[in-house]
């Protein structure tokens, strides 16, 4: 009989901790061009090393190269850089608005502009986004109002949200862009279930859901596979990978070893893993997809590989567990960087433009904020009534939230609010 | 008008919804082809098409996020939880979802679902098949929560639920299913067909949510009740013979307060009887409500029946159950004091 051994435990660790130097050996980088691309109507069995690949079609030297070159206009290409470049003034804007005490939170979505971007413009209006916090980039790409996103980051008097939800919480049916929520996860399913409904009614709008890499570990992710491969339902399933979950690394949410686009295989989802940095590869990935989900081939599941180079949030401090070079080390990138190259290298762009583009909208993203600040700041308490949050709990009040309304406003009258 | 059990209430509610507005889509576990564990959907599925009426995985958190992205596409989903005491791994979506969207979404945004689930015990369901977790939904701001005790109740809540422009939480007592139910399990069932609430209109009508109805009129005190509990209130007031006026609430939350008050300021003394465990229970929220609008009418202490503070037993069932005696001797507590 053998000696029985002690069993081990085992708790993941990241390839590199502060102090160290980043780390991405875990991480092989093809050629770009050098993944193939199937027709759409593919059968899912046929692509699954395609959930172990990388797709990318910008090469190192800004080329655009390969079987996924999307063959974009540059006018379209100067509106997706526009657009991730407006991203990025807008988040630093608003994290030393932050800073300066006029909200009390914000999170940038630096590094990661080309997905929201990507998809905001490659997508049709009527198509729905189901956000996470990290997809500002949807909404400006849009042309939505940065003015109203500020209101909402402020919970001014003009928030549309009243001061309800937390800073870059938003909502806007207009911009196809679904209310976020900070329980993670919970928007795949209910992608999906917008998705069957678009099918169900026989119309021809499909949905695309978001989720990090992180939060693929809740249940919601699993039902949003189940549901999405057992009703063929339209819709993308994004996960954008960025390596990290607040101070969680990948391997947390058991990448070890693995990718998350190789969770759809196991659902007979077909999946892409694509160069999240990569403009021309977000385009390309977003097409195929989209033009599988409008032939009712169904579901694609895209795992984006990009890396956040910001903070979690203004309430994280990154250097406490992460190595500080890991954003320049990074393998794929910078996005707006990248997609600058290919401008300037196909003659479309100079460094001269880009210059004066930043100019232009840091002055429209500084405009927008004297605006926006105008209407009120946490700073100056220029928030909706407090009574208000008795309003839209459900669409007639009821006689209980009638009573504690009247309630508070005899508490108030009485000095003993806010004391 | 036609004899109908309370189950066959529930699928005319849906048959009529189904037909008049082409956005109510039902779907649940078994509830497509086969038509429900206990039929409550049998023949939609041939009658409007598997687009409208389906099949759905094994994951309440699937069923409820899936029904509330189509919510907000448009539809008006009816989905099915097979039993009440599966809801558990969907609350995350019927509380931070479904309850919350109208709110934060500034009104953008809206969930009209209505999630169907049968709920209490008496049928020897163990743990697991006999829960009656309403006290979890009322605690939610942004649900209603709705529980008939018969079949025409039945139908024109359901319709209404349905037809309301927020979350609605629909417990079906799943006892009542076939006929009422006193807690005399020991006696011969009785149908629906022998109850005037078992006749039911063919067509459309609403039960307005959040109106309660006097079941039984008395003068000596005031028992508040839902679903099965109705019939066990009855059955207590006839062999205590203390002149109980009986409540049924219908819809638990939003509460119809006037009904009770206007009841206990008559009867001076009140007695609440639910399934479920007694504490955090709905019953502590109707005691306090009770106690600070009606105090200076009250002429004892307010009793509260309930099941025990134990996990629903199997074997023990009837030990467990609030029967006809148990709530008999408050009634006759309250009396004496």
């Amino acid at each position: 009989m053998s000696e029985a051994r002690p069993l081990r435990f085992l708790v993941p660790e990241p390839s590199a901790r502060p102090g160290d130097k980043a780390d991405f050996s875990y991480l092989p980088v093809p050629e770009a061009g050098s993944v193939r691309r199937p027709e759409v109507d593919v059968e899912p069995t046929d692509i699954r090393d395609l959930a172990y690949s990388l797709i990318r079609v910008l090469d190192d030297d800004g080329k655009a190269v390969g079987a996924w070159n999307p063959d974009v206009n540059a006018d379209d290409l100067r509106r997706g850089l526009r657009a991730m470049v407006k991203t990025r003034i807008y988040d630093d804007r608003m994290l030393t608005a932050q800073r300066q005490g006029k909200t009390s939170f914000y999170m940038r979505c630096t590094g990661e502009e080309a997905i929201a971007v990507g998809q905001a413009l490659e997508l049709r209006v009527g198509d729905m986004c189901f956000p996470t916090y990290r997809q500002q980039g949807w909404l400006i790409a849009r042309e939505w109002s940065l003015v109203d996103m500020m209101c909402q980051v402020y919970s001014n008097e003009k928030d549309r949200l009243h001061g309800r939800q937390m800073p870059i919480m938003y909502s806007s049916k207009e911009a196809d862009f679904f209310s976020i929520s900070g329980n993670l996860g919970t928007q795949f399913i209910q992608a999906v279930g917008w998705a069957m409904a678009s099918a169900i009614r026989g119309d021809t709008a499909i949905a695309s859901g978001f989720i990090g890499e992180g939060a693929t570990a809740e249940a919601d992710f699993h039902h949003a596979l189940t549901f999405a491969h057992t009703y063929q339902a339209p819709v993308i399933l994004n996960i954008v990978n960025n390596q990290w979950a607040i101070s969680s690394f990948q391997g947390i949410a058991g990448g070890a070893g693995t990718t998350f686009a190789a969770r759809a295989v196991g659902y007979a989802i077909p999946a892409l893993r694509v160069d999240g940095n990569d403009y021309l590869a977000v385009l390309a990935a977003t097409r195929w997809a989209s033009e599988r989900a409008r032939g009712n081939f169904g579901p694609t599941i895209i795992e984006w590989v990009t890396y956040r180079a910001s903070a979690h949030s203004t309430s994280d401090d990154p250097s406490r567990y992460r190595p500080s070079d890991e954003w320049e080390s990074w393998p794929l990138g910078d996005p707006i960087e990248r997609l600058k190259k290919h401008l300037i290298a196909i003659g479309e762009w100079s460094e001269e433009q880009h210059a004066e583009l930043q100019a232009d909208l840091d002055r429209e993203v500084r405009a927008a904020a004297r605006e926006a600040e105008g209407y009120g700041t946490l700073l100056d308490g220029r928030v909706a009534d407090f009574k208000s949050i008795f309003e839209d709990v459900f669409k007639e009040m009821p006689q209980h939230l009638v009573r504690q309304r009247a309630q508070a406003e005899e508490a108030e009258e009485a000095g003993q609010c806010r004391q | 008008m036609p004899a109908m059990t309370l189950s066959g209430a529930v699928r005319s509610a849906l048959d009529v919804m189904l037909e008049r507005d082409d956005s109510v889509v039902v779907f649940g576990e078994d509830v497509g082809y086969f038509g429900g564990v206990f039929r409550c959907t049998d023949g939609l599925q041939k009658k409007y098409g598997a687009e409208r009426v389906f099949d759905a995985p094994i994951a309440e958190g699937g069923i409820i996020g899936a029904a509330i992205g189509m919510a907000a596409y448009g539809l008006r989903p009816v989905p099915e939880i097979q039993f009440a005491d599966y809801v558990y791994p969907g609350l995350d979506q019927l509380i931070s979802e479904a309850a919350r969207l109208r709110y934060r979404s500034g009104a953008e945004f809206t969930a009209p679902l209505t999630v169907r689930m049968p709920c209490g015990g008496g049928i020897h369901g163990g743990q697991t098949h006999s829960q009656s977790p309403e006290g979890i939904f009322t605690h939610v701001c942004g649900l209603k929560t709705v529980m008939p005790s018969n079949p025409y109740d039945a139908k024109g809540l359901l319709i209404a639920s349905i037809e309301d422009d927020d979350p609605v939480i629909f417990l079906e007592p799943k006892r009542l299913y076939t006929g009422p139910f006193d807690g005399h399990h020991d006696r011969p069932a009785v149908p629906w067909s022998n109850h005037p609430l078992g006749e039911v209109p063919e067509g459309h009508y609403q039960i307005p949510l959040a109106s309660a109805a006097v079941r039984r009129a008395g003068e000596e005190v005031t028992v508040l009740a839902y679903g099965t509990m109705v019939y066990v209130a009855e059955a207590a007031a006839n062999e205590s013979g203390v002149d109980a006026e009986i409540i049924d609430l219908r819809t638990i939350w939003p509460l119809d307060l006037d009904t009770i008050e206007q009841s206990v300021r008559k009867t001076g003394r009140c007695v609440i009887v639910h399934e479920a465990t007694r504490t955090s229970g709905f019953g502590a929220e109707l005691s306090a409500s009770v106690q600070e609008s009606c105090f200076y009418h009250l002429e004892a202490p307010i009793e509260r029946v309930t099941g025990w503070d134990t996990p629903y037993p199997h074997a023990q069932e009837w030990d467990y159950f609030p029967g006809p005696s148990r709530v008999a001797a408050a009634l006759k507590r309250v009396m004496a004091a």
